[in-house]
């Protein structure tokens, strides 16, 4: 029982994880595909922002009487991170668009066997 | 000044031109700006190695911010060797794009594909060069984010939904590495990668770098198109204008065999890699099915483009199984074929795209009588060609010897011949579409009188690859000087050169 309340944070980002992997293979339409993608990507982020939490520390920004501080640089890594989430779903939504323009259709299955079959 | 601040100019000279590709727009100006800067960055590169070669690794604190707590690039005679390649070729690829892309990207996109060149090229330079592993993470989303619109500049509507397929993979891919570099960061508490390996050797093999190492495997299998995670591949590099699969096939795949043996070896430390996970058996077992699964099916391929494109996931096999036979030689091979690959892969996709440029069409039937009508592009094509199957005095004769001679140092001889055969197999796929160019006439309804040989602006660099891929194979002595030193100076400090001699 304490595996699972001690390291609950880590049990939602396996949960999203998987979820969103899911999702990414699983869903027909593209753009459920990309959002898929981000639930992933997301998790990830989770993973990071709280490893870099350090029990009893506070958030890093010097106090008088402090000792203990959170590390920071996991958060500073995330949001390089997040920066090129963001631009990998800004990228995979414009092709959905111009996928739609081209083929008429978002939907996998409806155009796989057009002429897309590799 | 500019002599100590090389490696950082190998990464900047690309990055500061694309925006200005960008501005400029559309005109020959951009052309000869990006051609420019790839021939800057090649010799950066050549200046890297030669130093290298002559005074050892080369650490450089961005920003005056001295390693661990700064970005450190480091350049060792590894790195500098394939960043050669890689800026080598995409500049001959950019020397080719003009004339390509005229007849395959619609002209108002022209400005686009050289900014997204010049940024994959950038990002593939940076991975190459970085000592730090989360900035080698941001490189790799650099360079992946420019090749996928790379493939979606093509006219042929099939080029999105592959550009899709290969932004679900790459990006899979690369968050499973952005996963185990966390994983690693939080067992170790660092990210410079000399540190890291440090630290991971002086931890108990805990669960967390376990799965680290698991996440970051996986992770770069996708990007280096590993059997069987190279789904994504065949149809990007058929759908893709053939200026960027000659690019992305030279290049991209060969950088993450690169991320793999940097990870591999640098950081993990081939001790833990290949005795306590018994690694070398996976790999092995993988590549070798990636050989025959993969030239078989380039064999049976009508299209002239995935013919090359499953030879590449095959020749990747080749490159993993000289990693996986786990001493010096094997690792030599390893590398050496990943320059020589470049080389070749890049030379035939420049063919292909010359008989593209006048027939329009890529399947093997568009090569019937290619051998009369375009006999310089179908001589380079048939050279390359003979370059893959690896036959002497090319450059791939070189690195298949050196596989070969790994695998009976190690009196794997069934491992031997099964490099043997599947050279076999690149002699049927190579063999159909040199057969179809000079064993048949032009098809009827084909004006023959029109189809005359390739511009000059596409037989240059195409030939020049031609070139070195037989200089290559004659004179090898810069190749194995470098990858020599490369694969000592990885397995240096570990005891399993002994124990595998």
């Amino acid at each position: 029982m304490s595996v699972i309340v001690d390291y609950y944070n880590y049990w939602i980002v396996v949960f999203l994880m998987m979820a969103g992997f899911y999702v990414v293979i699983s869903a027909n339409n593209l753009v459920k595909k990309v959002v898929g993608l981000n639930i992933f990507q997301t998790s990830v982020f989770m993973l990071y922002i709280s490893m870099g939490k350090v029990s009893g520390g506070t958030a890093p920004i010097i106090i008088e009487g402090v000792t203990q501080y959170s590390n920071p640089l996991p958060h500073v890594l995330i949001l390089t991170a997040i920066v090129v989430g963001v631009a990998t779903t800004a990228v995979g939504l414009s092709l959905v668009i111009r996928i739609k323009h081209a083929y008429g259709t978002v939907e996998e299955n409806e155009f796989q066997n057009e002429d897309d079959a590799i | 000044m500019l002599e100590q601040h090389l490696p950082a100019l190998a990464i900047l000279l690309p990055l500061i031109a694309a925006p200005i590709v960008f501005i400029l727009g559309r005109s020959t100006v951009v052309w000869l700006l990006a051609t420019f800067t790839g021939a800057w960055a090649s010799i950066v590169a050549f200046q890297l190695l030669l130093t290298t070669l002559a005074e050892g690794a080369i650490h450089y604190s961005l920003g005056g911010w001295s390693a661990p707590w700064g970005i450190e690039l480091t350049v060792d005679a590894l790195n500098a060797f394939v960043l050669l390649a890689v800026t080598g070729v995409s500049t001959m690829v950019l020397v080719y794009s003009k004339e390509s892309i005229a007849k395959e990207i619609d002209k108002a996109k022209h400005g686009f594909y050289y900014t997204a060149y010049l940024l994959a090229m950038a990002g593939l330079s940076g991975i190459l060069i970085t000592g730090d592993a989360f900035n080698l993470f941001v490189f790799l989303e650099i360079s992946s984010l420019a090749t996928y619109t790379l493939v979606s500049l093509a006219s042929d509507r099939r080029c999105l939904t592959a550009a899709f397929r290969y932004l679900i993979m790459g990006t899979i891919g690369a968050t499973f590495i952005l996963i185990g570099v966390g994983l690693l960061y939080m067992k170790t508490g660092t990210l410079n990668m000399l540190d890291l390996a440090e630290r991971i050797a002086a931890f108990d093999r805990s669960r967390t770098i376990n799965t680290g190492l698991a996440f970051i495997v996986v992770g770069v299998s996708i990007k280096l198109a590993l059997f069987p995670l190279h789904r994504w591949l065949p149809p990007a590099y058929t759908y893709a204008p053939s200026a960027v699969s000659s690019f992305l096939a030279s290049t991209a795949t060969k950088v993450a065999v690169y991320v793999l043996i940097r990870f591999i070896f640098t950081i993990f430390g081939p001790d833990y890699v290949f005795y306590d996970m018994g690694m070398d058996m996976v790999f092995m077992f993988l590549a070798i099915v990636a050989i025959f699964k993969c030239s078989y099916m380039a064999a049976v391929q009508n299209n002239v483009k995935t013919i090359l494109a499953f030879s590449s996931v095959a020749q990747v096999g080749y490159m993993v199984l000289g990693i996986s036979l786990v001493t010096t030689t094997g690792l030599m091979a390893g590398l050496i074929h990943i320059f020589n690959h470049a080389l070749m892969k890049s030379a035939l996709f420049m063919a292909v795209g010359a008989v593209f440029y006048r027939v329009g069409s890529v399947e093997v039937h568009a090569f019937k009588g290619m051998g009369k009508q375009m006999p310089f592009t179908m001589a380079a094509f048939t050279i390359a060609g003979l370059s893959i199957i690896g036959v002497p005095l090319t450059a791939g004769f070189v690195s298949k010897w050196y596989l070969v001679s790994a695998a009976l140092q190690q009196n794997l001889w069934v491992i031997a011949v099964l490099i043997l055969l599947g050279s076999l197999l690149a002699i049927v796929y190579i063999g159909r579409i040199v057969e179809a160019a000079y064993f048949h006439d032009v098809p009827e309804g084909r004006d023959a009188s029109k189809l005359k040989e390739a511009p000059l602006l596409m037989l240059i660099p195409m030939w020049v690859m031609v070139l070195a891929n037989l200089y290559f194979g004659i004179d090898t002595s810069l190749t194995t000087e470098a990858v020599g030193h490369a694969s000592e100076w990885l397995f240096q400090s570990t005891e399993l050169l002994e124990v595998a001699q």
